[in-house]
């Protein structure tokens, strides 16, 4: 237990704490998005929007070995975890780096890979502030338009019909696919998952998944803000 | 070619230290940027004023000594080289070059240019060794090593411990060096023993010099003058949670 205390004290310590909690949130936008697809599909012959079954479908998961909503609260409950610890972590390390070099250069050239690993912390908020948002508006509905508890496809429509809205998650999303091409790649990195053979596959994989992602969340939106869905 | 140069110079480690302007008028493109250095002090000195502290030994671009930050690249814009190996055809006629010392809490500056980078010395105290039967030296080629662990430990060994991975990295980290110190001796069968004390021990004394964290930039590859690989970070990061999450007494038993 001492070692994994002196690990956690570490800087690695808290930087494994950073990918393996970013990893269970990318895991949940991962899943999160290919449920969102399903508002690309019609009706059933009964009038119900696959959309709407599936969220039922999500909030009665494990039922009745669970009570209504069981699971979905325990996903609640881990991915609120996840977050805590994600951002209780980099503040951790914002901080550390502060005190590490207190004064920077007269003249500085950023020598960094990319453009994404250093907006990872502006990049962070932008996330946090954008999850808050996106809570009230499609799950608690405050800052829904005309929100209808349980009527998720109808829900998404009206709200994507607004440029306005759409453009908040448009930036959302791009935030998030920068988040992702710098956190996917840190994560092996971090984590030392890493081999001679396989390290160049690590940055492809990255960009496939940021972008995988970025396209299959504003798929819908894209489609409900020109007409195609409705 | 004329130069303008603007150094910092700074008199002691409590002095708050300024930026000057110098006219460098009789720079010639063969000299290396030490040896236009020394022409500048040279004028200074004629005019009775104190020449800029800068660090040196091998100008051979081996030892480590040299380095500062130049135009806001560590060694200055040439790759995977040394300040005392850039020559001054990497800059043109009427040039403004700044120059300034390795910035970081644990790299203290002592006088201008020179920072005291002790810290790395302390990193390497507490687990870049390893343990040797002292005595009559051992056959060579004893101990069989593949050619790939070989060709990996030689790669790592080629850090000089210059620190402008950390003067580089927007954290001043020095996950560069303290990971090719560590992958060096892990790849190879003598540096065995005490490879997961040496992990523990390099990362604690790393971080209690108030180093920063790495949060995989990459900055300090690029700065490398000796072009380490980033991937002996993660490597690093391998061991490190392999010796913590390793409950049994693990190498010579000298941490709990
Ligand atoms: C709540 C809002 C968020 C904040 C404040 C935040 C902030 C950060 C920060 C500061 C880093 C460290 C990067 C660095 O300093 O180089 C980071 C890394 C990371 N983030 Fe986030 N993030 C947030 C949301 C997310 C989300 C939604 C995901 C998943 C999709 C995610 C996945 C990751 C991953 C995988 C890493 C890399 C960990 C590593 O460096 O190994 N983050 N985040
Ligand atoms: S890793 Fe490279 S930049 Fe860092 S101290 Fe060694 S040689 Fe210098
Ligand atoms: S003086 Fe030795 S490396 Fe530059």
């Amino acid at each position: 237990m001492s070692r994994v205390a002196t690990l956690y004290r570490s800087t690695v310590g808290k930087k494994v704490l950073m990918a393996v909690s970013g990893a269970v949130l990318f895991g949940f936008v991962f899943v999160h998005m290919v449920g969102n697809l399903k508002m690309l599909f019609p009706p059933d012959a009964a009038g119900h929007y696959a959309m709407d079954v599936y969220a039922e479908y999500l909030r009665d998961f494990g039922y009745p070995l669970v009570p209504h909503a069981g699971v979905l609260w325990i996903a609640r409950f881990v991915l609120l975890v996840a977050v805590g610890i994600h951002i209780v972590s980099a503040v951790q390390l914002a901080r550390l780096s502060r005190a590490a070099r207190p004064r920077g250069y007269a003249k500085e050239k950023s020598l960094s890979l990319s453009y994404a690993s250093r907006t990872m912390r502006w990049g962070g908020v932008i996330l946090l502030l954008f999850i808050v948002y996106h809570i009230l508006h499609f799950t608690t509905g405050q800052a829904h338009s005309s929100f209808v508890a349980g009527a998720v496809h109808r829900n998404y429509v009206v709200a994507f019909q607004s440029p306005i809205v759409y453009g908040v998650y448009f930036v959302a999303q791009l935030a998030l696919c920068f988040h992702l091409y710098h956190g996917v790649w840190s994560f092996f990195q971090t984590l030392g998952l890493s081999h001679p053979k396989y390290n160049h596959l690590r940055r492809p994989f990255a960009v496939g998944f940021a972008l995988v992602v970025f396209v299959g969340f504003l798929t819908p939106p894209t489609l409900v803000l020109v007409g195609v869905v409705s | 070619m004329k130069l303008t140069l603007h150094v910092w110079r700074q008199s002691g480690p409590n002095d708050v230290g300024r930026h000057e302007r110098y006219e460098a008028d009789d720079v010639s493109e063969h000299m290396s940027f030490l040896e236009m250095l020394d022409v500048v002090n040279e004028r200074l000195t004629e005019r009775g004023e104190e020449p800029i502290a800068f660090e040196h030994d091998c100008r051979e671009g081996i030892c480590g000594t040299c380095g500062m930050m130049i135009n806001g690249v560590p060694h200055g814009p040439k790759s995977m080289t040394t300040a005392c190996q850039l020559h001054m055809r990497s800059f043109r006629d009427g040039d403004e070059i700044w120059i300034e010392p390795w910035r970081a809490t644990a790299f203290p500056v002592l006088k201008d240019l020179v920072v005291d980078r002790a810290g790395f010395d302390r990193i390497i105290a507490s687990g870049g060794y390893v343990t040797v039967r002292t005595g009559s030296a051992p056959d060579g080629n004893a101990m069989p090593v593949p050619k790939d662990d070989a060709d990996a430990a030689f790669d790592a060994a080629t850090c000089i411990g210059c620190g402008a991975c950390v003067a580089a990295c927007p954290n001043a980290s020095a996950m560069l060096f303290t990971s090719a110190k560590v992958a060096h001796l892990a790849a190879l069968p003598q540096g065995q023993t005490e490879r997961w004390d040496r992990v523990l021990g390099m990362v604690e004394t790393h971080d209690a010099e108030g180093f920063g964290n790495c949060t995989n930039h990459g900055a300090c590859e690029t700065a490398c003058p000796k072009g380490i690989s980033i991937d002996y970070i993660a490597q690093l990061n391998r061991d490190l949670i392999r010796a913590t999450l390793n409950a049994k007494p693990v190498g010579n038993g000298t941490r709990g």
